[in-house]
């Protein structure tokens, strides 16, 4: 047990290592404003797609209305520091509450239907919290909430992914999480050993939108702007599709997901009308070539890199 | 410990266990018998509150089982096994019966979030636990194969493990041995007559292989066409001309 303390304390050092790095670069203006912006949507995207991966990955529930939830915590977060002029964190943490609650209270219902039902249904309630927003002139309606601050920069947003990867990957890691995974494996088997399934179902969804919407509270306070535009559910498939294609039920394929995606819609940034061509495309190659997704199931840990590095001479076998 | 009053269930025009009544006490060692689809796994199904009863009740130590879900079924001490293999397939071995495990555990969402408390030591103790109950059943040098790669015989037993690692204490078994040769059937039985002395259960179990349920059980009931056509001893079974008729033929004489 000593070991996973290590570990993550490990993991830690990485990261704030990592983000010095990226700070130093930045602050030294070796990263332009373009990438410093891609870089951020890296983290938020992680967000989202480590988020969503709880829900379709983990617990096995097919949603897809994830923008929905990242809507509400953008304008949540907006009205809160904008209208109110609350400090950020409460922001973040009101957009978070405020998607979760939502996203509880969505999830009871329609967490009763199964797969195709359930994608269908979360579609359909994307839309109809993007809607509702549209129709809110108090934030604003069609022409979106202007004028937000930027208050979110790359230092929030990479502590706050931190921290989100973390909290799941603990959740994952412990009876609760079993409790989830066992639901995908076999949801019968599951309900028999005694597990509350509509509760743990319940449970990774109202999890999963409340990340989405701390998110959504970061990305408008990053880009000055909450619009509905920004929340169709072509964002839903966005994310959906960094989850699948880093591979469902992988903490790191959701990261790996996240990384290349963005980077690969910020380098089409010119063309923008192939962007949806080289998605499909590449979702087609890779459903036909690896269906599971790049990393399937599997992690990279720590202890698989010292393998592969460190393992020269058994791979000579 | 266990006790059906008249239980039914009707599926459209069939009625598939028709006025069942068990009475199982507290040790015992139960076989339910009767020839393809006599209503024995339905009659499970009923017990685990899989499906709701058209008419009847079931009560289940001391308590009536109406309207409860199976895992509520479940946390109040009944554990079962599935005819078809039910196991976490992609899991590895010791978290099918982690898993198990879960509604003992104590510690929170937020406890296992932020690492906190209770939740290494319950951690320890649930693996601690579970390799403990893979010894028993031969499983523990294969805890970190996939359940879906062991043999037939090994994912049977597994998902027995299983089963007890929910500590209950009537534990429901449909047809443990299927698939299994003779010397594993053999072991097995042993098996099922040693865990429960261990652990203290009432065991119900469904079996096809006569001369196992026979050996084994010591009390049995025959189901025929949804209803109960006997009751009695091993040795008051095999003398029931009407048992004889409807399933044994030529297999016990
Ligand atoms: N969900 C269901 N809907 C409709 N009919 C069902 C259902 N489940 C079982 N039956 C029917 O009820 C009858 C009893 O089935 P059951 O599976 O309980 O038999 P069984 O005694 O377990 O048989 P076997 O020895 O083959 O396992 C069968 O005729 C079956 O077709
Ligand atoms: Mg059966």
């Amino acid at each position: 047990m000593q070991a996973l303390r290590k570990q993550d304390l490990l993991l830690l050092g990485l990261a704030v290592v990592f983000y010095a790095i990226v700070q130093g670069l930045l602050m030294a203006d070796i990263i332009g404003p373009f990438w410093e912006l891609n870089i951020v949507l890296v983290g938020i995207n992680i967000i989202l797609a480590a988020s969503l991966n709880l829900i379709n990955g983990f617990t096995g529930q097919f949603s897809i209305g994830h923008a929905g939830f990242m809507a509400v915590g953008a304008y949540v977060g907006a009205v809160m520091t904008v209208k109110f002029s609350l400090p950020f964190i409460v922001a973040l943490a009101g957009g978070a509450v405020a998607a979760g609650i939502l996203g509880f209270l969505i999830g009871l219902p329609t967490l009763r239907l199964s797969g195709d039902y359930l994608a269908i249904a979360t579609l359909g309630l994307g839309e109809i919290i993007r809607i509702t927003i549209l129709n809110i002139p108090y934030v604003g309606g069609a022409s979106g909430f202007m004028g937000i601050p930027r208050l979110a920069d790359f230092t929030w947003v990479f502590f706050l992914t931190i921290f989100t990867l973390f909290f799941i990957k603990n959740l994952i890691r412990s009876s609760h999480g079993r409790a989830c995974i066992s639901i995908r494996e076999n949801e019968i088997a599951a309900e028999t050993m005694g597990i509350d399934t509509t509760r743990y179902k319940v449970l990774a969804f109202t999890i999963g939108a409340s990340f989405a919407g701390l998110a959504g509270t970061l990305f408008s306070h990053y880009f000055y702007i909450a619009h509905p535009a920004s929340f169709t559910f072509m964002r839903s498939f966005d994310i959906l599709t960094m989850v699948v294609l880093g591979g469902l039920g992988s903490m790191t394929g959701a990261v790996t997901g996240a990384v290349l995606l963005t980077f690969i819609s910020a380098a089409l940034a010119s063309y923008p009308e192939w962007r949806m061509v080289i998605y499909s495309i590449s979702l087609i190659i890779l459903m036909l070539y690896r269906p599971q997704g790049l990393l399937g199931d599997k992690e990279i840990s720590l202890s698989i890199i010292k393998r592969l590095t460190g393992g020269d001479s058994r791979a000579e076998n | 410990m266990l006790k059906t009053n008249k239980l039914s269930i009707m599926f459209g025009g069939l009625r598939a266990v028709s006025n069942l009544n068990l009475d199982i006490k507290k040790g015992q060692l139960v076989g339910l018998i009767g020839p393809n689809g006599a209503g024995k796994t339905t009659a499970f199904n009923l017990l685990t509150g899989v499906y709701q009863p058209t008419e009847g009740e079931v009560m289940f130590d001391g308590k009536n089982t109406r309207g409860l879900k199976p895992f509520q079924v479940t946390q109040l001490g009944m554990a079962r096994t599935f005819q078809n293999i039910r196991l976490f397939a992609n899991l590895t071995v010791l978290d099918n019966v982690k898993i198990a495990y879960h509604f003992h555990v104590k510690y929170s969402v937020a406890e296992a979030v932020f690492r906190l408390g209770r939740y290494f030591s319950e951690e320890a103790e649930i693996e601690e636990k579970a390799i403990e109950l893979l010894k028993i059943f031969g499983l523990e040098g294969k805890k970190d194969e996939l359940a879906k790669n062991l043999p037939y015989g090994e994912q049977r037993r597994l998902e027995i493990a299983r089963a007890l690692a929910t500590k209950p204490k009537l534990l429901l078994l449909d047809e443990p041995a299927a698939g299994m040769n003779p010397q594993e059937t053999h072991d097995l039985m042993n098996l099922i007559r040693w865990i429960r002395d261990k652990f203290d259960l009432t065991i119900l179990l469904i079996e096809h292989d006569m001369g196992l349920v026979m050996g084994v059980c010591e009390h049995i009931y025959v189901l025929e066409y949804g209803s109960l056509i006997a009751e009695g001893t091993p040795e008051e079974i095999k003398q029931n001309p009407r048992v004889i008729e409807a399933y044994l033929g030529e297999e016990v004489s």
